[in-house]
């Protein structure tokens, strides 16, 4: 399979089993287009009679043998061998935790997935009994694993910070009679950060996630505080205050992002993102919210052609900062074309419910921070330190083969099937992946792959 | 090659066989928590 576009003049083609990215000129992209595998030796007839009003015959002959070069070398139409490592797919260790230290928050963010933080079951802090006990859930089932992640989340994590401290006090005690490593990493709106805490993330963080939209008229559109006022002015200096002490830092424990979400209300995005740049950011995500097509800040199929306009453009002056010395990592530009993950990580990505848990307050078990607070999905308690195996095994058998949309789509190596509590929310089922965040989430490979192209050679 | 430049070296298939020791981090545990990206994330023996 290959996937073929154009974008910013460049002519790109993706080998999709292999991998491999090829920048083309207009006779071979052309050629491609009239060429399925497998390849004859000699350019096909009706190929040739095609492009022959376009094209000299002696170069649709040279662009042909040059085609046929990379189609022998196993980077242009090559075969998909890896369905046999899907039906290999097992339960795996439980290794990351999302853990709700406080199902509360500050703020009262308009698109809040959580219902503004008690994620529809009464606003709770997590105690640090619990989180401790948290801590002997991991290290019960993450057998075989030494790194394991664990991000503190809310609501809104530092309104219960004495807590969070305890659980790291306590999981660091524990390295080395286990054998484990524990990254630990902590999402946060800013509100309560102080030079103590931001020491003490920086600290023992190895990355941090700290939300904000970006313009102060869009952040403070939707992330107001429970008394209605904006939170732009309270949150920036705090954040910009982390990063600089952040940077400091030795390069496991430097990493952030300022994080946020657009939705309709700011299909110019880019500009959010430019501005949390000029800010001083360079670590930076700005995601779509994901919501029902009702939301009057919903994203819907109508905004998609504005949206893939918004990131070209981001693209575009992205490239010219990098160009000039000044570039910015986009979290979803980032790719690594040669060492990125293995195929087998590829091929169930999130790892939602069979690697990656989250838990409540209560100590309830679920497969991820967004399916917490459906009953029906509960998979565990960290008090008596149980797991619903049969619910852990239905996730480890969601990969890139299990759903049909994604085993013949272009880009499954590159999202691996989708956030898997999307697909649940908005397609029903896990294994229907939610066609606008796909959508979305090609445009966003293509222009991740044509920077790689403009920056060729120049990196 | 003239009509043709390859941007990378294409291991992903030699990856199939020798990866999957599942100890590089949960994508979500990143920096997205909504949507999913996988391209993005480091291989735990590239480091």
């Amino acid at each position: 399979m290959i996937h073929q576009y154009r974008m910013n003049g460049y002519d790109i083609v993706l080998d999709v089993n292999s991998g491999a990215v090829h920048v083309v000129d207009d006779i071979v992209y052309d050629l491609l287009e009239l060429l399925k595998a497998p390849l004859a030796e000699e350019c096909p007839k009706a190929v040739l009679e095609a492009l022959e009003g376009r094209y000299p015959k002696e170069e649709l002959l040279a662009a042909y043998q040059e085609i046929l070069e990379l189609y022998h070398a196993d980077v242009l139409f090559s075969s998909d061998d890896y369905e046999q490592y899907a039906d290999m797919m097992v339960a795996s260790p439980i290794k990351a935790m999302c853990l709700h230290v406080a199902h509360d928050c500050n703020l009262r963010c308009k698109y809040c997935f959580a219902s503004t933080g008690d994620f529809g079951g009464g606003r709770k802090l997590l105690d640090a009994e619990t989180g401790k006990k948290a801590i002997d859930f991991l290290l019960k089932y993450s057998y075989g694993r030494r790194n394991i992640e664990l991000d503190f989340f809310g609501g809104e994590p530092l309104m219960n910070f004495d807590v969070v401290k305890e659980v790291v006090d306590y999981a660091r005690s524990k390295e080395e009679e286990y054998g484990k490593n524990f990254r630990f990493t902590i999402t946060t709106n800013g509100v309560l950060l102080d030079d103590a805490k931001i020491d003490y993330i920086n600290k023992e963080m190895s990355n941090v996630v700290l939300s904000i939209d970006g313009r102060k008229e869009i952040n403070d559109l939707l992330r107001p505080a429970v008394n209605g006022k904006g939170s732009y002015d309270v949150i920036v200096p705090r954040y910009q205050r982390l990063v600089e002490k952040r940077r400091n830092n030795e390069e496991d424990r430097w990493q952030y992002y300022v994080r946020g979400t657009f939705t309709k209300h700011n299909l110019d995005f880019a500009k959010d993102v430019m501005h949390l740049n000029e800010l001083g950011f360079d670590q930076i995500s700005i995601e779509p919210v994901v919501s029902e097509d009702y939301r009057d800040y919903a994203i819907t199929e109508k905004e998609l052609p504005r949206i893939f306009e918004e990131y070209e453009e981001l693209a575009k002056q992205m490239i010219a900062l990098k160009k000039a010395g000044k570039g910015f990592n986009f979290f979803h530009f980032m790719i690594d074309l040669d060492q990125g993950p293995c195929a087998i990580k590829r091929l169930r990505g999130c790892g939602c419910g069979n690697e990656y848990v989250a838990v409540t307050p209560d100590g309830d078990v679920y497969p991820c921070h967004q399916f917490v607070g459906m009953e029906d999905w509960k998979m565990g308690s960290v008090h008596d330190l149980t797991v619903d195996f049969k619910k852990k095994d239905y996730f480890a058998k969601a990969n890139i083969y299990s759903k049909e949309e994604c085993k013949n789509c272009w880009a499954k190596f590159y999202c691996s099937g989708g956030c898997n509590a999307n697909s649940y929310q908005y397609a029903g089922d896990i294994h229907k992946p939610h066609r606008i965040s796909c959508e979305l989430e090609k445009k966003r490979l293509e222009c991740a792959i044509m920077i790689k192209a403009a920056m060729a050679g120049e990196d | 090659m003239k009509h043709v430049k390859t941007l990378n070296q294409a291991n992903l298939k030699k990856s199939a066989a020798t990866g999957g020791c599942g100890e590089c981090q949960a994508s979500c545990q990143s920096a997205c928590k909504t949507s999913c990206t996988v391209a993005n994330q480091k291989c735990e023996h590239s480091k």
